[in-house]
C-alpha cells in the first residue's frame, strides 16, 4: 500500500484544504495521473496520484482541512497484492511511460514528501519565546498566514498555561471505573491529600493538552467552509457591532385596532390586490411617519458628520435559505398601505428566487426586521451599515391587558428600536418608538 | 520552435529566463480558457518559455471550483438579460466578474523554475501589481486573510490561480475602468467590502499604459525578461 499525502505546495504553508477526489476508492490510477485538488488561499491545485495503483482508501473527506503529509488515501500497487508498506511512495510504481528526454529524472510532482514535525517556518522572535519558555511548539496551532505559529499565538498559549487548571479534569492518573465496588480502603493515616496532589512529586506531569482544538480532526464533527454570502454576512455584523454603540429599546404596543381593521378588510383586500394583507404594512406606515418627524433616525454617521438623507428608504431584511438580505422600498414615505404591502410581498418574493436588481439592495437609511413572523415576541436586532436605528417588530400576539381597570383581551405586540447611541439619546429613541407606536394605536388611514 | 529558441537565446546571452508576453486583446473567456489550457500542456512539456496572457473579457460571471451558487446574487436569466456570461472554472477563490476595462493577467508560470511556492507565488503576483499600481501614483497594499491587490477605497485586483503539476494558469484581474456596477451581480450588496478602479481613484492611465507597468514589475519581482510576442507566434 502507498500512502498518499497532503503535499507541501510551498515553504510557509502548513495545511491545505482537499477540495475534491478525482477518483473513488476503488478507481484505477495511473501514476501522475490528478488524484485530488487541494485548495491554498485562492490558489487551486491538481495532485497527481504518486503511483499507479487503485485507490484503496479515501481517509481525508472533500471539505477538511489537515495538515501537510496527512495521510488522505491509500493506493494498493497495480499487482493488487498488498505487500509490505512502500519505504517512499514515488518510487513505488514504475513509470507509465518513458519520460521526456528533457525531464528531469525525479517526479516532478510535489507528492511524496518527507514527514517532518515542524509546524511551519517560525520567525527568530517565535523560536526564542519559544526556546525560553519551554514551549513545545507542536501543542499550538498556529492562527497567522497559512497557519503559522505567531507571537500572538505564543501569547495566548502563555496566558493560558499561566491560569491554573481547573481541578474537574484531573490527567491521566484516575483509576479506571470498575463496576464492582472494591474493598473500601483503609483509613489513611493522615488527613487526606487529593490524588491529584499526591501525585506531583512522582512524575512530571505531562503537558497540558493542546487548548486550541482542530475541530477537522474530532471524528464526530465536518468541516465545511462558508459561503461567499455567509462570510459577507459575518463581516457585515462583526463590523456593525464595532462601528455603532448598539442599545435596544422595547415599546409594547397595542394593535388591536389595527388587528380588526385588518380583519375587517383582508379578504377584500385579497380579492382586489391578489396578496394578502399582514401587520408589517401597518408598522411601516407608522415608521415613516416617526421618521418625517424625527429625521436623526434616518441619517448616517461620516466622521464626525451628520448625513441627513432626504429620501426615506426602507430596508426589509428578508431570510434566505442560508443567509439573509435586505431590499429596499425606496421612497417608501410616497406608499400607502397597499402599496409598502405590494412592495414587500415583491421584493421578498424576488429575493428568494435571486431575481433583485442590485440597485434594490442599496441606498437603505433605516431598516426594519419582522423576526415576530418566526414567532419571536422582542429581539435585539444589529443595525445596517451605515444606518443608525433599525426596528424589529414581535409577534402580534392576544394578552390579558389591563384596561381602565379592568383586564381585557388585546392583540399586544413588541417593538424593538435598536439604535446607534453615538447619534442618537435614548431619550429621542424612545420618542420616536413611542411616535410609531402613536400612530399604530391610534390609526386613522384608511385600507381600501 | 520559436519560443525555445529564443528563450534559448536569452540564456546564451547569460539573462535571467524568459517570460513571454501576448496581449490577446478582446477575446471571450472560454476561447482565453482553451488557449491557457494549450499553453499549461506545452509549458509542462517544455516546449515554451513562461508565458504572460493579457486579455480582456466581454462581461462574464466566473465561479472557482470551491464557489457557492448564493454568491451570485442574480439568477442565470437575469445575467443572461444583463448581457453576462456565466462559467464554472477550475481556478480558486470564489465568484468573480470580468468586463471591460478590466486587465486580466494570466501568467503560465512552470514553478518549479522560480519557487515552489504557491504562496509566494499568490504574494509575488500581488507584489507585481502593488507596484504597477505605484507607477500611477495609486498607492495599495494587502489585507491579511484576503488575497487580492487593496486600496483604501476597496479591492481594486483579484486573484485565483490554478496550478497543476507545479503550472500555473489563472491568475490576476486589476481594473482600470470596469464598470463596477456589474461587481454587484456577484455579491449581496451592503454585505460587501467595496470594488474599486484606478479610474475610480482618479487615474487616467490607458490600458497599454497598465500593461506596459506590469510588464515591468513582473520584470523585477520575479526577475524574468519580458519578452513580446504576437498571436501569429502561437
Amino acid at each position: 500500500m502507498i500512502d498518499v499525502v497532503m503535499p507541501q505546495m510551498g515553504e510557509s504553508i502548513v495545511e491545505g484544504t482537499l477540495t475534491k477526489w478525482l477518483k473513488k476508492a476503488g478507481d484505477r490510477v495511473e501514476r501522475d495521473e490528478p488524484l485530488f485538488e487541494i485548495s491554498t488561499d485562492k490558489v487551486d491545485t491538481e495532485i497527481p496520484s504518486p503511483a499507479a495503483g487503485t485507490l484503496q482508501e479515501v481517509l481525508v473527506e472533500e471539505g477538511k482541512t489537515v495538515g501537510i503529509n496527512t495521510v488522505v488515501g491509500r493506493i494498493a500497487d497495480g499487482a493488487g497484492a498488498a505487500s509490505a508498506p512502500a519505504p517512499a511512495a514515488a518510487q513505488a510504481a514504475p513509470p507509465q511511460a518513458a519520460p521526456p528526454p528533457t525531464q528531469a529524472p525525479v517526479a516532478p510532482s510535489p507528492v511524496a514528501t518527507v514527514v517532518e514535525e515542524t509546524a511551519g517556518p517560525l520567525s527568530p522572535l517565535v523560536r526564542k519565546m519559544a526556546r525560553e519558555n519551554n514551549i513545545d511548539l507542536a501543542q499550538i496551532k498556529g492562527t497567522g498566514i497559512g497557519g503559522r505559529i505567531t507571537k500572538l499565538d505564543l501569547d495566548n498559549y502563555l496566558a493560558q498555561r499561566s491560569t491554573p487548571a481547573p481541578p474537574a479534569p484531573a490527567p491521566a492518573p484516575l483509576p479506571p471505573p470498575v463496576a464492582v465496588a472494591p474493598p473500601p480502603p483503609p483509613p489513611p493515616p493522615q488527613p487526606q491529600v487529593p490524588a491529584v496532589q499526591a501525585q506531583v512529586n512522582v512524575p512530571p506531569p505531562p503537558p497540558p493538552p493542546p487548548t486550541a482544538m482542530t475541530y477537522g480532526e474530532i471524528p464526530s464533527t465536518r468541516v465545511e467552509p462558508m459561503s461567499m454570502m455567509r462570510q459577507k454576512i459575518a463581516e457585515h455584523m462583526v463590523f456593525s457591532k464595532r462601528t455603532s454603540a448598539h442599545v435596544t429599546t422595547v415599546h409594547k404596543v397595542d394593535m388591536t385596532r389595527i388587528a380588526k381593521l385588518r380583519d375587517k378588510v383582508k379578504g377584500q383586500f385579497q380579492a382586489q390586490y391578489g396578496f394578502g394583507l399582514t401587520f408589517l404594512p401597518f408598522v411601516l406606515r407608522a415608521t415613516i411617519t416617526a421618521l418625517r418627524q424625527y429625521p436623526i433616525l434616518n441619517a448616517s454617521i461620516d466622521g464626525t458628520n451628520i448625513i441627513y438623507h432626504r429620501d426615506i428608504n426602507l430596508g426589509i431584511a428578508v431570510a434566505l435559505e442560508n443567509g439573509l438580505i435586505v431590499p429596499v422600498i425606496r421612497n417608501a414615505d410616497e406608499k400607502n398601505v397597499v402599496g409598502l404591502q405590494r412592495s414587500v410581498v415583491d421584493l421578498a418574493a424576488r429575493a428568494r428566487s435571486r431575481q433583485l436588481r442590485p440597485d434594490e439592495v442599496q441606498a437603505g437609511t433605516f431598516s426594519i426586521t419582522n423576526f415576530g413572523s418566526f414567532g419571536s415576541v422582542f429581539a435585539t436586532p444589529v443595525i445596517n451599515q451605515p444606518q443608525v436605528a433599525i426596528l424589529g417588530v414581535g409577534s402580534v400576539d392576544k394578552e390579558p391587558v389591563v384596561v381602565d381597570d379592568a383586564i381585557a383581551i388585546r392583540s399586544m405586540c413588541y417593538l424593538a428600536l435598536t439604535f446607534d447611541h453615538r447619534l442618537v439619546d435614548g431619550a429621542l429613541a424612545d420618542q420616536f418608538t413611542g411616535k410609531v407606536k402613536a400612530v399604530l394605536q391610534e390609526w386613522a388611514e384608511e385600507i381600501l | 520552435m520559436f519560443e525555445v529558441a529564443v528563450a534559448e537565446a536569452a540564456a546564451e546571452r547569460g539573462g535571467s529566463p524568459t517570460c513571454q508576453v501576448r496581449d490577446l486583446g478582446r477575446m471571450r473567456y472560454a476561447e482565453a480558457f482553451d488557449l491557457q489550457r494549450q499553453l499549461v500542456e506545452q509549458r509542462k512539456r517544455r516546449e515554451i518559455a513562461d508565458q504572460l496572457l493579457f486579455v480582456e473579457h466581454p462581461h462574464v460571471v466566473t465561479m472557482g471550483r470551491n464557489g457557492h451558487d448564493d454568491n451570485v446574487l442574480a439568477s442565470p436569466e437575469v445575467l443572461d438579460r444583463a448581457g453576462i456570461e456565466f462559467h464554472r472554472t477550475d481556478r480558486g477563490g470564489d465568484v468573480t466578474y470580468h468586463g471591460p476595462g478590466q486587465i486580466v493577467g494570466y501568467p503560465i508560470f512552470d514553478l518549479r523554475e522560480w519557487k515552489r511556492d504557491v504562496v509566494a507565488y499568490v504574494r509575488a503576483i500581488e507584489q507585481v501589481l502593488i507596484d504597477a499600481l505605484g507607477e500611477f501614483g495609486i498607492e495599495s497594499g494587502r489585507v491579511d486573510g484576503a488575497t487580492g491587490v487593496w486600496t483604501d477605497a476597496g479591492k481594486i485586483a483579484a486573484i485565483g490561480v490554478h496550478i497543476s503539476r507545479w503550472v500555473t494558469s489563472h491568475g490576476f484581474a486589476l481594473n482600470v475602468d470596469t464598470d463596477l456596477n456589474y461587481f454587484r451581480y456577484i455579491v449581496p450588496c451592503g454585505l460587501t467590502q467595496p470594488v474599486t478602479s484606478m479610474r475610480a481613484l482618479g487615474s487616467a492611465a490607458t490600458r497599454n499604459q497598465v500593461i506596459s507597468a506590469i510588464e515591468r514589475s513582473f520584470g523585477r519581482v520575479f526577475r524574468c525578461q519580458v519578452l513580446h510576442s504576437h498571436m501569429e507566434n502561437l
